[in-house]
């Protein structure tokens, strides 16, 4: 409330009297009065009770001010119509504030006016900094001075100096025995005084937080992005380009410039080998011409087989193509073959094989192919070394595939430990055997040993043929001579031989004393299995049609040859028996390279001359040019035939062809066993029957370029050297070998040697190593391998020349 | 033509096996030799030529690679540098 506010009745007559007439002198606007306390002192003393003032007597006279202020309460505020404001600052509030308000209200209804008229024009005020007040306390400096510490004690401040100049200054030390004086040290135990205590008070102290701030640096590697380029496609211009530069004038000059210097060192090259070493070169011709005395077969290893070889002569020997250090070798009957297959208990054991021998393992065959008869020849296809053909005793050719062993072929390790010996059951499962062995080292250690064998379940694999052909329409004699020969085949239209596989060679030519040279063609389903990029070229040849390709019974017996030509001389219609037969190209050129030769990669033929056939073939293939049909045969009687045929134009297969043929030489008076090219000049062939051998040259008609003289024994196998042009090895029946050089002596071998005792059967010889091989089979059945010595392998720079120098000598002696 | 004319008679010289021009980054021009193999000889030729010209000037700023000749087992090659070309020709030397 306010104290100050007393409501006041003014009659009118007090109205009248202090002039405060209602209406008149006093109106709701102008309310206040101001009435000297004298008169209202007066007035209560005058009208004491009466008076309206008596009940604020007392108020009015402990007014301090002169005048009071009565208000007009038009409105009865304060419950009368007049109030008394008792207090001197109330006066002033009253009277005072209302002006000020008034201008405060005067201001705001402006502002008022102004916002409520529109809010067109906002007003800035401008900025009136905050003024400053005085701090008015509420009570938070207590609570500061509560919670802030203050040092109760003052504290005791030490100050310890020394003088100046005792800094840094030297020292001098005393020893002093600290025992002997009394006050040497003095001690200030430490003891409780109980007087004393010190109570530990709980103080407060303020902590702050701060977070240690650290600066630390480090360096790292900055690996920054380079661009780097690779090329992998070389640069090339384009023919417009060549075209360009190629007629620029720059390139004249160029040529002009540089072709004399270019000629001069070309010349210089043609006309002198500036780095030919004549002091290596005289080292070479002394080794050959002075000649070393011990020129030599050294024996490497021999092999036998007693059940497979007993009472068999090896009749062909082949060494694996690619594989080094494995040799196949044909068994058959001797020559009392009749006699033997009279003996039934022993057909069991005569089961006829072709026996896979490796250096590493002497005493096991590796691989045994099985075959329907006797073997008589054999050869591995050069072209797929897994393709084995061999001509049987009874004229079938066969066909085995042994790509599934060839693996272990590779593999065959050396097997020092020789105790073990296979068990045969390849015919008869229970069949056991128990044999003893003789294992001869080849003259190096001299062992004889001899082993019980007991049976184990090491065999060695035995490989079924594949293809055997059919009985009627193979030879009727055995078939002496099979050879490979590159695929080819002729267009029926124009009559040109193409050679659709170049490299490939699936056909083979076979010849047998019943006076027929078969040619036939590999069964298409041995071309399916070998991966060929190329069509496989189908031909009728069977009559039963090859759906099933994996199968090999189909085949059997149903293989018929592609041509036949029957060796009949025209004029006197007498035929020949051919045994030997060699055609032109036939010296194979066998790609001996780590891998092992697959038929995906063409093997590269190099021989050009090709043989002509007549094949239906519905594909136009290359045509091959400079054909020769010409080829040797040796015949049982000991002649030499060189013929030559023609092909009809519409000669079926398995007709029988004629053929023209030019000569014919009797030179030797027995069964020729050897006609082969010359490795080295595809025109020389030798021929080696009986006593003597001749040496022939494609083309000289009038006879052998060069005959030898009756030797001492017959003989009875031979074959060219691989590596020297002018040597070949020739085998007689005393177990010996003649090793002719023709460069040395032409009318004796330049040596001999003996390695067998019986009969020398077949001589193959093998480049496949630096240390070369002659593979050695004797009637009896073993096989000796030879190392030749390196005179005899190798050749001497000249020698080719040599050797071509002497036969073309030789023809012109002749004429 | 005069161009195909010496060029062939480089190439029917005795025992020659193929011949080369190739440009100064190079890429070969003309050539007797299948693509490859010219690839090949390109390349390294013509790095083993900057080379050997690099060497030659090195020793001596005034002295120029003027022919360069390898002689392998098997045949020669024969270089001849020049400003813009190189003429690359491979003969087998011995009868």
């Amino acid at each position: 409330g306010h104290p100050e506010i007393f409501p006041l009745v003014f009659t009118t007559k007090t109205q009248e009297i202090f002039d405060c007439r209602v209406l008149e002198d006093v109106t709701e606007e102008n309310c206040f009065k101001l009435i000297k306390k004298e008169d209202i002192i007066q007035d209560l003393k005058t009208r004491a009770a009466i008076s309206d003032f008596h009940p604020v007597k007392k108020v009015v006279l402990e007014y301090p001010g002169e005048e009071l202020l009565v208000v007009f309460d038009a409105k009865f505020q304060y419950g009368q119509n007049f109030y008394l404001v008792a207090s001197e600052e109330a006066k002033e509030n009253l009277l005072k504030p209302p002006e000020s308000n008034k201008e405060n209200k005067e201001e705001k209804e402006e502002v008022e006016e102004k916002e409520e008229n529109g809010e067109a024009t906002p007003e800035v005020h401008p900025y009136k900094p905050p003024v400053r007040k005085p701090w008015v306390s509420l009570g938070s400096e207590k609570e500061v001075e509560e919670e802030s510490v203050k040092d109760a004690v003052a504290k005791i401040k030490y100050m310890i100096s020394r003088v100046r100049r005792k800094f840094g200054a030297p020292i001098t030390f005393t020893d002093r025995n600290a025992s002997h004086v009394n006050d040497s040290y003095l001690e200030c135990t430490s003891y409780q005084d109980k007087a004393f205590s010190i109570k530990k008070l709980e103080k407060n102290v303020g902590i702050q937080m701060v977070p240690k701030v650290r600066e630390a640096s480090t360096q790292t590697k900055w690996t920054y992005p380079k661009n780097a380029a690779t090329q992998y496609f070389p640069r090339q211009l384009s023919n417009e380009e060549k075209e360009e530069s190629l007629s620029s004038k720059q390139l004249k000059e160029f040529f002009t410039s540089v072709h004399l210097r270019m000629e001069v060192a070309l010349q210089q090259n043609e006309i002198m080998n500036a780095f030919f070493d004549d002091w290596k070169a005289l080292a070479e011709d002394e080794s050959s011409s002075g000649g070393k005395p011990d020129v030599y077969l050294k024996a490497y290893h021999s092999f036998t087989d007693l059940l497979y070889l007993k009472d068999r002569t090896i009749s062909c020997v082949c060494w694996h193509p690619t594989i080094y250090g494995i040799i196949a070798v044909s068994a058959r009957g001797p020559l009392y073959y009749e006699e033997q297959a009279n003996l039934s208990d022993k057909s069991l054991l005569q089961q006829s094989v072709i026996l896979f021998w490796s250096f590493f393992d002497p005493i096991h065959p590796q691989l045994m192919l099985e075959c329907p008869e006797d073997i008589y020849c054999f050869q591995f296809s050069p072209s797929d070394p897994n393709i084995i053909a061999g001509g049987c005793i009874n004229g079938q050719v066969v066909l085995w595939d042994i790509s599934q062993h060839e693996e272990k072929l590779q593999n065959a390790k050396p097997d020092d430990d020789a105790m073990k010996m296979t068990a045969v059951n390849t015919v008869n499962a229970s069949f056991l055997n128990v044999l003893q062995y003789n294992w001869m080292s080849g003259g190096k250690r001299g062992e004889v040993r001899t082993q019980v064998i007991q049976d184990s379940s090491i065999e060695s694999p035995l490989v079924r043929y594949c293809a055997v052909s059919s009985i009627q329409y193979s030879h009727k004699k055995p078939v002496t001579d099979i050879h490979w020969l590159p695929d080819y085949s002729e267009d029926s239209q124009t009559g040109a031989t193409f050679e659709s596989r170049p490299g490939v060679r699936t056909q083979l030519v076979t010849c047998s004393p019943d006076s027929s040279i078969l040619f036939w063609d590999i069964p298409a389903t041995k071309l399916l299995e070998q991966p060929s990029s190329e069509k496989v070229r189908e031909e009728e040849i069977f009559d039963i049609p090859l759906d099933v390709p994996d199968t090999l019974n189909p085949l059997d017996l149903c293989w018929k040859p592609l041509i036949k030509i029957n060796l009949v001389e025209s004029d006197t219609n007498t035929e020949y028996s051919p045994v030997r037969i060699s055609l032109r190209e036939l010296h194979y050129h066998y790609k001996i390279s780590e891998k092992v030769q697959s038929l995906n990669t063409e093997v590269p033929v190099k021989e050009s001359p090709y043989t002509e056939m007549s094949t239906p073939s519905s594909k136009n293939l290359k045509t091959l040019q400079n054909i020769s049909t010409s080829f040797f045969v040796g015949t049982e009687d000991g002649e030499i035939v060189y013929s030559d045929w023609k092909m009809e134009m519409d000669s079926d297969p398995a007709k029988p062809v004629s053929q023209k043929h030019t000569q014919k030489h009797t030179i030797h008076t027995e069964t020729i066993n050897t006609l082969q090219r010359s490795p080295f000049f595809k025109d020389i062939v030798l021929s080696i029957g009986g006593r003597n051998f001749a040496l022939w040259k494609e083309g000289v008609t009038t006879g052998p370029i060069l005959q030898s003289s009756c030797s001492a024994g017959r003989y009875t196998a031979g074959q060219w050297s691989l590596t020297r042009p002018g040597v070949f090895f020739i085998g007689r029946d005393d177990g010996i070998i003649d090793i002719w050089d023709l460069l040395k002596k032409t009318y004796e071998p330049s040596h001999f040697q003996n390695i067998s005792e019986s009969m020398i059967t077949f001589i193959s010889p093998c480049i496949a190593s630096p240390k070369q091989h002659l593979a050695v089979s004797d009637y009896l059945g073993v096989l000796h391998v030879l190392e030749i010595c390196q005179t005899l392998s190798k050749a001497s720079k000249n020698e080719h020349a040599n050797v071509l120098d002497y036969f073309e000598r030789e023809v012109k002696y002749l004429k | 033509a005069e161009v195909e004319e010496t060029l062939k008679r480089i190439q029917g010289h005795k025992g020659v096996i193929a011949t080369m021009v190739i440009n100064a980054e190079g890429i070969p021009i003309r050539t007797t030799l299948d693509n490859s193999a010219t690839l090949q000889y390109a390349g390294l030729l013509h790095q083993l030529t900057m080379k050997a010209r690099s060497t030659v000037r090195d020793i001596d700023p005034q002295n120029d690679l003027t022919f360069l000749r390898i002689r392998s087992k098997k045949h020669e090659i024969m270089i001849a540098p020049d400003k813009e070309y190189l003429l690359i020709v491979v003969q087998n030397p011995c009868e």
